[in-house]
Formats: structure tokens, C-alpha cells, sequence
């Protein structure tokens, strides 16, 4: 047996947010599928029933929005498309035979990751404004304080648009997890926070290079 | 007269795929309003607070007679006053509609609500909103094309006209059409309603209205509130009745293909994952990558 070698691939704040926003969004899909096909009502049980996730679902939604947009800020930058991405992405048979040789070295984030960073941010942008539309309650408080008001027709557009964006989003984190679950190792990034230095080397060696590089110049690791 | 012995039965609950007895034309009801018989005295207004048990706080005069302004969880039904110059005589005329839920055959708040038994229809078609299940999401508001039912502040639950569905089922008809003072409003089964409408139009017609017709929108499969209107080719004079009500096409996606090609959508990510999972195997780091790490590693460190 090889000894293990550790790399810091999220801060303690990083891991936080991102779990922050995970919960939000299962709670979200949990509560949102329930009023989206009668088979699924019944996990309105989880909430207390139906007129409770009414009222919690889009206060869910909202720390969801804000926490989003911390983990935006901290990793847009680490998400740019990149030249290499495009060659990951012409080589996604071998993505998905595990054969890692065949492919460019990558960055902190390969172009699946990157895909489903930007996904993401469109679709909760989309979640977010056509939920403001369907948030009846908030109304009165949105006309008063500020001047938004809502046709009958914005709010069939909304409800739709939020069903759609609301079912890729679903399908783009069976995605994000399931990649997260078959990547072996890639779990503890978000748990302690570091992964082995053998999962660096294996699915994203340019970024094992840049840290190995800052450490050895005694510089703090990226989050 | 068949509405006299009314089955409760239900023939629709929202948010249920289980197969349902289709309406049966015998038992059907109906309420006509004869717009040229109405005179706006809101007698029917009130007879409808009144049974219901529905007290409105007084809101600002916005200088029109329609009082409240608008229909709201403590007003089921409003009389709308439209004053309409008339182009061909140059004559003035005035026409109130008494507004409120239609009672659509095909409803379209049914079909979007969520919660499984919070509208129902009756084998007597009368569409019914079950407060108990109600979740107050607001999906009927958006079902509807008649703009008819409103959400309560007070306990977030949406209220409209029942068809005083409580009186129908001990054989009565509803606290509006017995208030009113010139017979405006009937109410029987839908046949009979239908047969009195075609009486009525006839004499409307011999009265110099040449388009009068009956109000009974084919795009929700006909509704069991029905109108007797003078200018029938133009229905929206009458403050804005949708000429061609139908429950919208957005509502409609919604409800049908994105429901079911969502949830295809969803299964199918978790097989595919499932399956490419014992396809492919765990994607497993090697002793060899961690032993080309830590060569890496050291050889910086040194």
C-alpha cells in the first residue's frame, strides 16, 4: 500500500455554504414535487402537510437564492469555459468509461462540473423570478413596497416556466450527485474538506500542480 | 324536475387520475341569468352574504356602481355595471352582469389544483371548493378563465360560489335567484334552463335585439351558470365575459405534458445513473495515482 498524501480543496465557510444550499434545494424539490403529480402529494406529510409546504416552499426558496449566489461568487471564476473543456467534452465516451488517460489535464473543474455550475445558476435565476410571481402570499407586500404587480397570465407563464426549470434542475443534480457517488473520493472535498492526493492526480492534475506549486512557495491554499 | 332530486355524487376531485363516472345529463343543473331582466338592485348580492354567512368590510366608492369593487374571499358574486353606447341607435345602454364562478363542465381550476380533493365536480356539474383540503397555492386562480376565485387572507384558502351547493342538495335553488325581484335568475335542470334561454332569446329578438343569444361557452364543454345576453356576438361588452372562454394552453402544458414528461425526465436521470453505475463500475483513484501525487508532491517540497 502507496501512502496517502492530502490536498485542501474547500475551506470550512466553502463546505458550509454548499451544504447550506444542498439542503435548501432537497427540501425544495421534496416540497415542490409534491404539488407537481398527484402520485407525490403525499410528501407533503413530510411537512406537515399541504398548506404548510405552501407556506414554506418559497421561503425555502429564498435561502436557497441567497446561499446560491455566495457559492456563485466564490466559483464563477473557477467555472470560465477554457479551451480544454471543449476537447473533455468531445471525449465524453471516454468521461464515462472512467478511461481519465484520454483527457486533457484538468482544472480545479472539468467541463461537467463547469456544466452544471452554469446550469444551475440559470435555472434558480429562473426558479427565483417566476417564484416571486407565484408567491401569492408576499402580493400585497410586493404592491405596497415595491410597485410589482402580477397579471393572470404572468402568473400561468411563471407557474410553467418554474415546473420546467424546476424538473432540469432535478435532473442536473441526479447529475451532480450521482457523479459525486460514482468519482470515489470525491465526497470528502465536501465533508473534510481535502481529497487525496491520488484523486488530484487522477481527475484533475492541473489543479493538483497549481497546489502543490502554491504550497511549495509557502502560500495559503486556494479554498 | 330532476334538480329537486340532486345526487352529491362526485364525477371530478382534482389532483386524482383514477378514473371518474362521466356527467350525466338527467341530474344537471343550471342557473340562468337574463341580463335583460336585471334591473342591479344586488339583492342577489346580498341574499348571497346573507345565506353564506359572508360580511365584506366596506371599501372606498371608486365611482362606479360595482360595490365592492371587485369579487373577493367574502364576495362570491358582484353585479358589473358596463354603460355601452350602442353604435347602431346611438343609444345608451346599460349592462350589468351579475359575475361569479361559471360552473364550468370542463373547470379549469379543477385541473390545476394540486390537492387531491380540494375542488370537486358533482354528477349535477356543480364545481365545489373543499376548504378542508385546500392548501391556498393559488393554482384554481390560474386555472380559471372567468378570473373568479380569490384567495383568503385570513386562512389562505380560495373561496368562490358554491351553486349553493348546500340548498341544491335539500332540493332548493340558490339564495340569489330566490332573491331576485324580477326573475332575473333561474334555476332548474340544465335542459330546462336551456329551453327557457331559447323562450327568452326568441322574444328578445322579436324586440329588436336581432343578436341576442344564450351564453352556454362551448370552449369549457358548456357551464352550468349560463347568460341570456342581448348582444351575444359580443360577450366581453358585458365588463370583459371572455368571448371565447377556454381553460388556457399554458395551463393546459402545465398540467399535461410537462407533468408527465417531467416525471419521465427525472426516473429516467436516476436509471441512467443506476445503470451506468454497474455498466461501468466505481471510477476508482489507483495506488498508482497516489503514488505519482506524492512523487509530485516531494519532488516540489524538496
Amino acid at each position: 500500500m502507496s501512502e496517502k498524501t492530502y490536498v485542501k480543496r474547500y475551506s470550512a465557510l466553502a463546505r458550509a455554504n454548499h451544504w447550506v444550499t444542498a439542503i435548501s434545494l432537497v427540501l425544495l424539490a421534496l416540497s415542490g414535487m409534491a404539488l407537481f403529480h398527484p402520485s407525490l402529494y403525499f410528501l407533503t406529510g413530510l411537512f406537515g402537510g399541504g398548506a404548510n409546504v405552501r407556506e414554506f416552499h418559497p421561503w425555502i426558496g429564498l435561502v436557497l437564492a441567497i446561499s446560491f449566489l455566495g457559492l456563485f461568487v466564490r466559483f464563477w471564476k473557477l467555472n470560465l469555459w477554457e479551451r480544454n473543456d471543449n476537447v473533455w467534452l468531445a471525449r465524453l465516451r471516454s468521461v464515462l468509461a472512467g478511461r481519465e488517460e484520454d483527457l486533457p489535464e484538468m482544472g480545479k473543474y472539468n467541463a461537467g462540473q463547469k456544466m452544471v455550475f452554469w446550469l444551475m445558476s440559470i435555472l434558480i435565476i429562473a426558479l427565483f423570478f417566476s417564484g416571486v410571481v407565484l408567491w401569492d402570499a408576499k402580493h400585497e407586500w410586493m404592491a405596497t413596497t415595491l410597485g410589482l404587480t402580477f397579471t393572470i397570465e404572468q402568473s400561468r407563464i411563471a407557474v410553467l416556466v418554474h415546473a420546467i426549470a424546476a424538473v432540469i434542475a432535478i435532473v442536473v443534480w441526479i447529475v451532480h450527485v450521482y457523479a459525486a457517488i460514482w468519482v470515489k473520493g470525491t465526497l470528502s472535498a465536501m465533508v473534510k474538506g481535502e481529497v487525496t492526493g491520488g484523486w488530484g492526480w487522477r481527475h484533475h492534475r492541473r489543479w493538483l500542480r497549481e497546489e502543490v506549486g502554491k504550497t511549495a512557495k509557502g502560500n495559503p491554499p486556494a479554498e | 324536475m330532476s334538480y329537486i332530486n340532486p345526487k352529491l355524487d362526485l364525477v371530478r376531485r382534482s389532483a386524482t387520475s383514477d378514473a371518474e363516472p362521466a356527467l350525466t345529463a338527467e341530474n344537471q343543473v343550471a342557473k340562468l341569468i337574463d341580463i335583460s331582466k336585471c334591473i342591479g338592485c344586488k339583492a342577489c348580492q346580498v341574499a348571497c352574504m346573507e345565506w353564506n354567512e359572508l360580511r365584506q368590510e366596506p371599501e372606498e366608492v371608486v365611482g362606479v356602481y360595482d360595490n365592492p369593487a371587485d369579487l373577493n374571499p367574502n364576495t362570491w358574486t358582484l353585479m358589473r355595471f358596463t354603460e355601452y353606447e350602442n353604435p347602431q341607435d346611438d343609444r345608451l345602454e346599460w349592462l350589468i352582469r351579475k359575475d361569479g364562478c361559471m360552473h364550468c363542465t370542463d373547470p379549469g381550476c379543477l385541473k390545476a389544483c394540486p390537492a387531491p380533493g380540494a375542488i370537486v365536480q358533482y354528477s349535477n356539474g356543480i364545481v365545489d371548493f373543499n376548504s378542508d383540503a385546500c392548501i391556498g397555492c393559488g393554482y384554481c386562480v390560474k386555472g380559471c378563465p372567468f378570473n373568479i376565485p380569490r384567495i383568503s387572507q385570513a386562512d389562505n384558502k380560495a373561496y368562490k360560489c358554491t351553486l349553493c351547493s348546500d340548498r341544491v342538495a335539500e332540493g332548493m335553488g340558490p339564495a340569489c335567484a330566490k332573491a331576485c325581484p324580477t326573475k332575473a335568475i333561474s334555476f332548474g335542470s340544465k335542459t330546462d334552463m336551456i329551453a327557457l334561454a331559447n323562450e327568452r332569446v326568441e322574444d328578445l329578438k322579436e324586440r329588436g335585439y336581432a343578436k341576442a343569444g344564450l351564453y352556454d361557452p362551448p370552449g369549457v364543454n358548456g357551464t352550468h351558470v349560463m347568460y341570456v345576453l342581448h348582444h351575444a356576438d359580443k360577450p366581453s361588452l358585458y365588463a370583459g365575459l371572455p368571448d371565447a372562454p377556454r381553460i388556457s394552453p399554458i395551463v393546459e402544458t402545465w398540467k399535461g405534458v410537462t407533468k408527465y414528461a417531467g416525471m419521465l425526465a427525472i426516473s429516467a436521470a436516476a436509471v441512467v445513473g443506476l445503470g451506468h453505475y454497474f455498466m461501468a463500475g466505481p471510477n476508482e483513484v489507483s495506488d498508482h495515482d497516489e503514488d505519482e501525487a506524492r512523487k509530485l508532491k516531494e519532488g516540489r517540497d524538496v
